[in-house]
């Protein structure tokens, strides 16, 4: 075990320790204990930077399942150590913030940091994982723990919803990929990635491998929250924020963005890919960010941001796939949209966490978040305020914050898809850089609606409940620090470039990227369409803020039913009243349902059975031949079964039954059965002796007499039970396959058993295990008759229960 | 013989089954009874009709008829007729117990579902 498998398991080792911590130091905040590990873990893959930024790849493996070819592998290259960076990162700010955030008083603080743990754990084990069950272990992990996170206030009703909401949309896409793992593992005989990328082109041809894309794709789609399956994020934010800043901005949602990073070697080879991650991702990309201007809540216009924001993360994958897919053309310019990717993932994280920290402030200190009751903060809350116009400002795209260089790059990446030849179709080609457009206008509408309706205008003091000012220093380090980031990167962006971008891009394009290829992302790059396209996006922008309250009515146009979210509840709710309408249906409490549903099965399933394999024959070669006193108790037998239907007194259709018994016992006398007709006869007597026993304890009240009444489909039934018995008698009869073994019987009763009675010699010799048990059941029974008489313990009510004491 | 004891079967099972889809307990039980009887003719049956001895060697036949088939159909007696006891029992005390035989009746209210 090397270090870095401690590395990913040591957060569970912490959390398994935390209670303990918790209940033994009350004074302290939990928190502070925990911060030590993200930190360390944070230093420790620092300081893997020179080694991996010169081209190595570290790789490290633990045996686990070797039998399964499952094995806990270890890889760090540029992508990998990129996450992992992000995780414990911004993990530390987190885990910072929320010492501050949440009150050691009135919060079980236990499960916090034993959840958080968890999910920090799980995903750095997805990151880091070659092996791919590996990987989809600690991605179920993610999920479980998220689970948990969102509805960590379990009291609340709304948190309980979204918790089961993500569950239940993350688990649906983690089991698809699960079932696209699988596939690959067919296609390729192996669950590593690296050795799956290394026979991609050998993979493309295999019937397996749309299908394996899918669901692999629509583990990813759910698991970043993109269009349609996004509707779990807006509802997670009844998480705590300091979970929101965590995995609903900057980690658990890119998992997906990892997946696609990761796996585009394999997949990206085949165009449907392209088309797909860059279609889906426009698509989230450009509805993310048009819902987002609705919202009211400060949280709730983050979380359609963040998916507006993964959407072009996503699109600028898909483009950048094209350099593995079309080597023909000039490959440099998707290679630049791939690295804008990577760049953007980067820029969100920071200005993305630092805006959550900023809204949980506002929420902290204000007491809500909703910008119709918010305003006027600016001069109140100077540092926060400083804080947030640095990330809005950097989200909208604006100079000199790192967001503007990110999305010039994306123009760039978008604008590349028009010299993309794919059907001859320029105008879908054309879509691309138009949508890009578009979606980045209303990103800087709501930018600036979450800035100025929160810190300008009025301050509106009697919609709040308290009174507001500036939020403790401990709280504001964790975004002072990641909104410095924002401008360090935005001012240099080159220090990122060589160490951590072009590592992570040359891991999802492998070969591809030249080795000489120099990231440089410069400041000013001359007047290009994508800074007029920039310009146009601040114009339009401008005006769509300031006009916002007239054209807002537009959302209303689009019913409440219609949305996605009504789509989700309606078909779970529809789902629920289905299932519990069909099992109403068929469940309905009667044995005689039940029992006519087993002898359809019986009569469908072997009717349809016998007549598809012609099994349906009747020789009369091998039958005995036909005597006057068969006959004669066969129609007695017959008539007496079939009087029973008729005859109105129970009391007569027992005597009945007695002498349908008794002329059994006489065809065991002439079918040469002497022992048979001694027991027949009597366990006959005795049986009809119980019945009678039986009647004679019959309820007054329900002893009147009732003729059966004719009923068409049991009568259908029964008929269809009794000529399915008799064909397959016939049948089998007919076609004898090998002789009996009894001759063995018939020659060596007496020589090897000493006995003249062949049928009691095999009763208690040759086969004498059958006997005992058949006393057993005997014994059984007489016990149960017993027991049943005897014991009174269910009676309700203590009247009745004394009576029979 | 063989097809008669067939046909004589499938009458015997046809009216089981009836009696079995039925409301009464008593008819359901009696039901059973004509059910077993159906099955122990036919293994008997299946065992073949052929004429022979009765399987004792004291007869010193030539051919006897096959010992096997009956000694299951003992055993099966026997088992079926513990059940049919245990069964009749049991309904004897739900006559005591719920004061009614009518399985219509005896399926529960709408509370314990």
């Amino acid at each position: 075990m090397s270090l870095l498998h401690w590395a990913i398991l040591s957060p569970f080792l912490l959390a398994i320790i935390i209670p303990i911590l918790y209940k033994s130091f009350r004074r302290v905040h939990t928190g502070w204990f925990v911060l030590v590990l993200p930190l360390l873990l944070f230093v420790y893959f620092i300081r893997k930077i020179p080694e991996i930024s010169n081209g190595s790849i570290i790789h490290e493996t633990l045996q686990w399942i070797p039998s399964l070819g499952i094995n806990f592998e270890v890889i760090v290259d540029g992508l990998s150590l990129l996450f992992a960076l992000l995780i414990t990162g911004i993990g530390s700010l987190v885990v910072l913030y929320s010492i501050f955030y949440l009150s050691k008083d009135k919060e079980k603080l236990h499960n916090f940091y034993v959840y958080l743990l968890l999910f920090m754990g799980a995903m750095l084990g997805v990151v880091l994982s070659d092996n791919l069950i590996v990987l989809y272990m600690f991605w179920e992990f993610t999920s479980l723990s998220s689970f948990l996170l969102i509805g960590y206030w379990y009291h609340r009703e709304r948190s309980r919803y979204g918790a089961q909401k993500s569950m239940l949309i993350t688990v649906f896409g983690g089991l698809s990929m699960l079932g696209g793992i699988v596939l690959l593992y067919v296609m390729g005989g192996t669950f590593s990635i690296r050795e799956l990328i290394g026979q991609a082109d050998i993979l493309i041809s295999h019937p397996l491998f749309l299908s394996a894309m899918l669901l692999v794709l629509l583990g990813a789609f759910t698991k970043s929250a993109q269009f349609p399956f996004h509707i779990w994020l807006p509802d997670a934010m009844e998480a705590p924020t300091p979970v929101s800043a965590y995995l609903h901005s900057a980690t658990m949602v890119k998992a997906g963005i990892y997946l696609v990073a990761r796996l585009s070697p394999v997949f990206a080879e085949s165009g449907t890919w392209l088309w797909l991650v860059g279609g889906i991702g426009l698509l989230t990309l450009i509805w993310g960010s048009f819902s987002a201007v609705r919202q009211t809540d400060l949280k709730g216009i983050l979380a359609y941001s963040t998916i507006s924001q993964l959407g072009l993360i996503m699109s600028l994958l898909g483009v950048g796939a094209a350099a593995l897919h079309y080597p023909g053309l000039d490959d440099n310019i998707y290679i630049a949209a791939t690295i804008a990717a990577v760049f953007h993932l980067i820029n969100h994280a920071t200005f993305k966490g630092s805006l959550f920290m900023v809204v949980g402030i506002v929420d902290h200190e204000t007491g809500t978040r909703d910008i119709r009751k918010l305003g006027g903060l600016m001069s109140l809350m100077p540092i926060t305020f400083t804080i947030a116009l640095i990330g809005t400002f950097s989200m909208a795209g604006l100079p000199p914050f790192n967001g503007f260089l990110s999305k010039e790059m994306f123009f760039t990446g978008m604008l590349s898809v028009l010299s993309l030849d794919i059907f001859n179709l320029q105008t879908w080609s054309m879509l691309f850089p138009v949508i890009a457009w578009i979606a980045s206008v209303f990103t800087f509408t709501y930018s600036m609606i979450i800035f100025f309706k929160t810190f300008t205008g009025k301050l509106q003091p009697e919609k709040l409940d308290r009174k507001p000012h500036e939020a403790p220093i401990g709280m504001l380090i964790p975004p002072i620090i990641l909104a410095l980031l924002v401008i360090t990167f935005g001012l240099f962006p080159n220090i990122l470039s060589d160490t951590l971008i072009k590592p992570a891009a040359s891991a999802i394009l492998g070969d591809v990227l030249p080795a000489d290829y120099g990231v440089h992302i410069s400041f000013w790059h001359g007047f290009t369409p994508e800074l007029m396209m920039t310009i146009g996006v601040v114009l339009l922008g401008i005006i769509l803020y300031k006009t916002w309250p007239k054209w807002k009515p537009v959302y209303n146009v689009f019913p409440e039913k219609l949305s996605f979210n009504s789509l989700y509840d309606n078909s779970l709710r529809l789902m629920e009243k289905g299932s519990f309408r069909i099992a109403k249906f068929f469940m309905t409490g009667f044995i005689r349902n039940y029992l006519v549903y087993a002898f359809l099965f019986f009569i469908i399933s072997l009717g349809i059975t016998l007549y598809w394999k012609d099994a349906l024959t009747v020789s009369v070669s091998n039958v005995a031949p036909i005597r006057f006193y068969e006959v004669i108790l066969a129609i007695i037998i017959a008539l007496g079964a079939i009087s029973i239907l008729f005859v109105k007194s129970r009391l007569t259709s027992i005597i009945i039954l007695g002498s349908v018994g008794y002329t059994v016992s006489l065809f065991f006398v002439l079918f040469r059965a002497p022992d048979l007709a001694l027991t027949q006869l009597v366990v006959e007597t005795i049986s009809t002796a119980l019945f009678l026993l039986c009647f004679y304890h019959l309820p007054k009240k329900f002893r009147k007499e009732e003729r059966l009444t004719f009923k068409l489909t049991n009568f259908m039934i029964s008929l269809g039970v009794g000529i399915i018995v008799t064909l397959i008698a016939l049948s089998a009869h007919s076609t004898k396959l090998k002789e009996s073994i009894s001759k063995f019987y018939i020659d060596k009763t007496y020589t090897e058993a000493g006995g003249e009675n062949m049928v009691n010699v095999i009763l208690v010799d040759y086969r004498g295990l059958d006997t005992m048990f058949e006393i057993t059941v005997l014994g059984i029974a007489a016990l149960g008759i017993y027991a049943m008489i005897k014991l009174r313990l269910t009676k309700k009510g203590g009247k009745n229960a004394n009576e029979n004491k | 013989m063989e097809i008669l004891m067939a046909v004589v079967i499938g009458i015997l099972f046809t009216c089981a089954v009836y009696l079995m889809l039925s409301k009464s307990i008593l008819r359901i039980i009696v039901g059973t009874g004509l059910l077993s009887h159906g099955a122990h003719l036919l293994i008997l049956t299946m065992g073949g009709l052929k004429r022979g001895a009765v399987p004792l060697l004291g007869e010193h036949a030539k051919s006897y008829v096959d010992p096997l088939p009956q000694a299951l159909i003992l055993t099966a007696i026997v088992i079926s007729f513990g059940v049919t006891s245990y069964f009749l029992v049991l309904a004897y005390r739900a006559y005591q117990e719920l004061g009614t035989d009518n399985m219509d009746l005896l399926r529960g209210n709408e509370s314990n579902e």
